[in-house]
């Protein structure tokens, strides 16, 4: 039990204020009801799989700032080729911008290793690359989302056996999340590879005597973290039904809501579920905010606060961690 | 030892291995050759190339030039997983287990098999593990005793020890011992590298010594053959290299005068016990040891990098504390540190890096009253000889210069107190000579030096009095006359000044093996 | 003074061309500023005379300053992004504070952003030890959260544009810009002080090696709280002049700028991880940049291709300043 707390102790807490923001919301606001919880997973969605990409390359030691970039990209890559196309199209359509993603995060990782710049730098100029690309695409917000795809994320999933009320509770962009990153991170979390991304981040010295291959094993990680904002772009797409060229808030979000979330910016800890609560508490906090009538203007700046705070938080717990005697 | 009469051939054999580093050479010629259950001690004096050869033949370093066969078929072994593969499996001195991951989740990285990592952990006299709790949270040595236990789970055919009985408490290192001797007579191979003449003697079977990068020699351990391996690690040395010109020093250090520095009972977790000396002003003090004794933290705890957990430092009589460089700089301590990486800004100008400590205090970052800087950087490069004819960037200096400029900027800032920590480390001879002459020189002025060395006749050279610190612990003190090599080596491996070590000390140690170990 | 002096092997001559980069990175620069202006005469005969000169100067002297605050941060191995941000604060605020505040007032109240974005960075960075690429991403997003509160608080008393401004930022005298008259005494400063202040010392070698400034005594968080500020005030400065060439206040004045901004000190030879670089070849550096992005406007190449240029730019050349050092 007491090894359950310390290292899932952080998760649970971040749960509980989860639920007890819950409370907060439906004493604000007697009326929220399951169509709220609907929008908030929807609103969820896209900050989640930034979240998701940012999470794994943290883990593996480094850093991906070209996560927003990576996800305009993507959705405007999406929203052009569904842009008049048929429905059946978009079965095309899906699958390829997924491989992009994985391609263009793989590209950082090799550009890393192979190049030797560190990942801050490589990915910085990625995210100006990417960002280039996605204006080529498409220069102004437009395009469009196959029918089917947009109804994927509205409404509710009906689970036999449950009664309405409690299905109301289980909305499509939810369960959409929840299998989207089990498919994927539940296979990797148990296997070699996904052991290895932990060892490359907790240390690299100790990841190379044991037999990992190091520089491989790095740029999978890149890769997942393409796959993941490929994901992010894609809902992005879908639940706005166009695709915008210029990157929303999501660096900052994901690398908050990563820190927020227990893994520790050096890497090697933490998983993928800290970061998705932590992900639901930020939003569930702007709906707070929003229900008390704050000027959302007000919002965007308690919200920035509250990252940089967190962001600043991680830092120094990081910096405290490190032993005696260690480089400043 | 072994049972098998008929000569065997050797499991690992290597040849002729050379590595440079640039223009250093780590290794030149070393050869080591392994019999089938055999246990083997691999030895030799800091920087003799033990840890680069145990590198290479792990995969974790790539040779410039040598052969090395295992089971007589020639082996590339270009990563420390082919390395696995071929049967060679390494233990080093710092644990290979991932912190953040469980130790199950450690085995499942390296492909061990749980069944007899479990054996083994209860063997090596740990009954009651816990395989899922995380590597970060388990003591550093019972993380050691599990990475040997990972590696004998797979069995490897040759296991490197590199230091494994280090930081050990005493019943689990006497565990680690028995099953290392197992080891041998499963038919299994160890390399066993050690500081300690007593695991030596009551494990091992032969040695191979290493001195300046190549093997000098290989011996069968039997009673009494310490003091041929330490001849052979000093080499030509041996002799006394009595230093006659040391007239020059000698500003009488008044007696009971306060000291310039005085430590006491300094205590830094586990790697620094109770540590006291003084330094007097006008004297250099030699501390002599062998790798990792605690050395680094005593010198970073003096120039006020780490905070010591425990004990006191006196300058002039009161007591400091150091929070920061800046508190140890402003009591008129410097330190020179071994690895000139670290203090130097490489790409900057000699000028710069003699006067960085001048604009550090905030009150100082306005102007720079360029003319007078000049005058004192041109003064301390004069003093130092520093060939400055490659103007520009520090990086491209030599060594020695780059040596000399770490030590010109604090003859620059005149500090009262200077830390060397093994300054004269990869550099040539004249340049080596120079700096000895100028801490004499210094200490003539009436400041005081404290002079980490790892070569035991620098201490002659310089110092006017030796502490040998070994395991965290001053364990002796010579006045420099009696400071002579076979001295210093015998007290830096902690055997008692005076006294052979033999098997009856061993006897005492270890009694029940002490039958097995004599043939 | 020869190579051979301390090297007597053979250089070959790829070394001595590195060597050459590393020792005087202006003149490849130069050579390079030259060779585009030519093209831009080719491409279009007659286009390069007086005016088109002082109009090059005018665009490339706010870009130079911005650029000013990378090359100070990218020494000791930061970044500050936040420099459009304060730019646009400072501009907003001066240009809508002005309609009814004494000059002076404006000017102070524009210039308290500055300083105070500035003091968090550099507490941020220098306490805490944030990436200073993650901590001004922050403070960036913060400071448009508070400009919007703000733009809603002024939008009854409307805008202007100060005379003096205006005068400054699109005034030409005797076929030199005015805005040279700020400019000059601000490159000068900041030349002298990378090179003649204890200050600008400190810069250098922190960056350079932040363990070996520690044992000479210095206290990195000082350091790295006066540079941040100091930058945030430039960047504050630079909006003022830059308002005063764009005439049209908005919450994106200046945001276009920062991405230029951190290629044009990389181009100008600052490296990236610190320690090395200087502002003159910035200043060409931001000059390339301008006349470049007039080639690309004449040969219509989109903003998407612009930046995609940029990443690589910045990514090309870290990676060819890390073969030059490492080749040493």
């Amino acid at each position: 039990m007491s090894r359950f707390l310390r290292n899932q102790g952080w998760v649970a807490g971040l749960f509980a204020l989860l639920i007890f923001l819950f409370v907060v919301t439906k004493l604000i606001q007697p009326g929220y009801g399951s169509g709220d919880f609907g929008s908030l997973a929807r609103a969820v969605l896209p900050y989640a799989f930034a979240v998701a990409a940012q999470t794994v390359v943290v883990i593996a030691g480094g850093i991906d700032l070209s996560v927003a970039a990576m996800m305009a990209l993507t959705s405007v890559t999406a929203a052009s080729m569904m842009n008049g196309a048929s429905e059946e199209y978009a079965l095309f359509v899906v699958p390829f911008v997924l491989a992009m993603g994985f391609v263009l995060g793989a590209l950082n990782g090799v550009l890393i290793v192979v190049t030797r710049v560190p990942d801050i730098v490589v990915t910085l100029a990625m995210l100006f690359v990417l960002q280039g690309v996605a204006l080529l695409v498409l220069e102004a917000p437009g395009g469009a989302a196959a029918e089917w795809l947009k109804a994927s994320v509205i409404g509710t999933v009906p689970i036999p056996g449950l009664p309405d009320w409690a299905d109301a509770w289980v909305p499509k962009a939810l369960v959409l999340l929840v299998v989207c990153l089990c498919i994927v991170w539940i296979p990797l979390r148990r296997s070699r590879l996904g052991l290895s991304i932990y060892a490359i981040g907790s240390n690299e010295l100790a990841a190379f005597r044991s037999g990992v291959p190091v520089a491989r094993t790095r740029i999978v990680a890149y890769a997942l973290s393409g796959l993941f904002a490929a994901l992010g772009g894609l809902s992005l797409t879908v639940s706005t039904g166009i695709g915008a060229p210029i990157p929303g808030p999501y660096l900052l979000a994901s690398v908050a809501a990563v820190v927020l979330g227990g893994v520790a910016l050096g890497g090697g800890k933490g998983g993928l579920l800290g970061p998705i609560i932590a992900v639901f508490v930020l939003r569930l906090v702007r709906t707070d905010l929003t229900l008390l009538a704050i000027d959302p203007n007000v919002t965007a700046i308690i919200e920035g606060l509250i990252m940089v705070a967190v962001v600043m938080f991680g830092a120094f717990i990081t910096m405290r961690s490190r032993p005696a005697g260690a480089t400043p | 030892m072994t049972t098998n009469p008929l000569p065997q051939s050797p499991l690992l054999d290597a040849t002729g291995v050379a590595k440079n580093y640039g223009a250093v050479a780590a290794l030149r010629n070393a050869s080591l050759s392994v019999l089938p259950g055999e246990v083997h001690a691999l030895m030799g004096a800091n920087g003799a190339g033990k840890s680069t050869l145990v590198k290479i033949l792990t995969g974790a370093l790539k040779a410039d030039a040598g052969r090395i066969l295992i089971r007589g078929q020639q082996l590339d072994v270009r990563s420390p997983a082919a390395a696995r593969r071929a049967g060679l499996l390494p233990v080093y001195q710092e644990p290979a287990l991932i912190p953040d991951l469980d130790v199950l989740s450690n085995l499942r990285l390296t492909g061990t098999p749980v069944e007899p990592f479990r054996a083994w952990v209860r063997e090596l006299g740990i009954p009651d593990l816990d395989i899922r709790e995380t590597a970060r949270h388990i003591p550093l040595a019972i993380l050691r005793v599990l990475d040997l236990a990972r590696a004998l789970a797979v069995e490897p055919d040759v296991l490197l020890l590199d230091e494994m009985t280090a930081a050990l408490p005493a019943n689990l290192a006497e565990k680690v011992l028995e099953v290392v001797r197992r080891q041998g007579d499963a038919g299994r191979s160890v390399i066993f590298i050690s500081h300690r003449f007593v695991e030596i003697s009551a494990l091992c079977d032969r040695a191979t010594v290493l001195r300046d990068g190549s093997t000098v020699g290989v011996v069968d351990i039997e009673p009494g053959v310490e003091e041929r391996i330490v001849e052979m690690m000093l080499g030509t040395r041996i002799e006394k290299t009595r230093v006659a010109a040391r007239a020059t020093n000698d500003v009488a250090v008044a007696a009971g005068s306060r000291p310039r520095l005085s430590v006491r009972n300094l205590q830094l977790g586990t790697k620094l016990n109770d540590v006291s000396f003084d330094l007097a002003n006008g004297e250099v003090v030699g501390v002599f040891a062998l790798e990792g004794q605690g050395q680094d933290e005593l010198f970073a705890a003096l120039a006020g990098s780490i905070r010591p957990t425990g004990g006191t430092i006196d300058v002039d009589g009161a007591p400091v504390k150091f929070s920061h460089p800046s508190d140890a700089i402003q009591a008129g301590i410097a330190y020179v540190p071994g690895d000139r990486a670290e203090a130097l800004a490489m790409q900057r100008s000699v000028r710069e890096n003699i006067a960085l400590p001048f604009s550090a205090a905030l009150r100082k970052w306005g102007p720079i009253r360029m003319r007078r800087e000049q005058v004192v950087v041109s003064s301390a490069i004069a003093r130092l000889q520093i060939d400055t004819r490659a103007q520009g960037e520090v990086q491209r200096l030599s060594g020695g210069n780059q040596q000399k400029v770490t030590i010109a900027r604090w003859i620059a800032a005149n500090a009262r107190t200077i830390l060397c920590f093994d300054p004269t480390r990869g550099i040539d001879v004249g340049t080596k000579q120079e700096i000895y002459k100028l801490l004499r020189e210094l200490a003539g002025q009436g400041k005081s030096v404290l002079f980490y060395t790892s070569e035991m006749e620098e201490v002659q050279r310089v110092c006017d009095r030796v502490i040998v610190i070994f395991g965290g612990r001053v364990v002796d003190t010579f006045p420099v006359e009696q400071a002579d090599e076979p001295a210093l080596m015998r007290a830096a491996y902690g055997l008692p000044r005076g006294a052979k070590a033999d098997v009856g000390i061993l006897a005492d140690v270890k009694p029940g093996s002490s039958a097995e170990a004599t043939p | 003074m020869t190579d051979s002096a301390t090297m007597p092997q053979p250089v070959s001559f790829g070394r001595r061309i590195k060597r050459f980069m590393a020792d005087r990175p202006l003149i490849p620069l130069i050579i390079l500023l030259i060779i585009l202006v030519v093209i831009l005469q080719v491409l279009r005969p007659g286009i390069v005379n007086e005016r088109w000169l002082a109009n090059t100067a005018k665009f490339a002297i706010p870009l130079a300053i911005l650029a000013g605050c990378q090359t100070m941060t990218m020494l000791t191995g930061g970044i500050d992004l936040s420099v459009g941000t304060v730019a646009t604060m400072s501009a907003f605020i001066m240009a809508t504070q002005i309609v009814n505040q004494d000059p002076t007032v404006a000017f102070l109240l524009a210039m308290l952003p500055a300083v105070l974005i500035g003091l968090v960075n550099g507490i941020g960075v220098g306490v805490f030890r944030v990436h200073p690429l993650i901590m001004t991403l922050g403070t960036s997003l913060i400071g448009t959260g508070f400009l919007q509160v703000y733009q809603r608080t002024v939008i009854a008393s409307g805008a202007k544009i100060p005379d003096f401004l205006n005068w400054l930022g699109t005034g030409v005298t005797y076929g030199f810009p005015n805005a040279l008259l700020l400019f000059v005494p601000v490159a000068v400063l900041i030349v002298f002080m990378l090179n003649r202040t204890g200050f600008g010392r400190l810069l250098y070698a922190v960056g350079d090696n932040e363990r070996a400034a520690r044992l000479s005594g210095v206290r990195y968080w000082q350091v790295i709280t006066a540079l941040y500020i100091l930058s945030s005030l430039l960047a504050g400065i630079t909006g003022l002049l830059y308002i005063g060439l764009i005439k049209a206040p908005s919450l994106s004045l200046a945001e276009p700028l920062v991405l230029p901004s951190v290629a044009a000190a990389v181009i100008g030879g600052t490296s990236i991880f610190g320690g090395r670089g200087g502002y003159t070849g910035t200043i060409i550096g931001a000059l390339i940049l301008t006349v470049l992005t007039t080639l690309l406007t004449i040969l219509q190449m989109p903003e998407g291709g612009r930046r995609i240029l940029f990443g690589f730019i910045v990514l090309f050349v870290t990676a060819a300043y890390l073969r030059i050092v490492e080749d040493r």
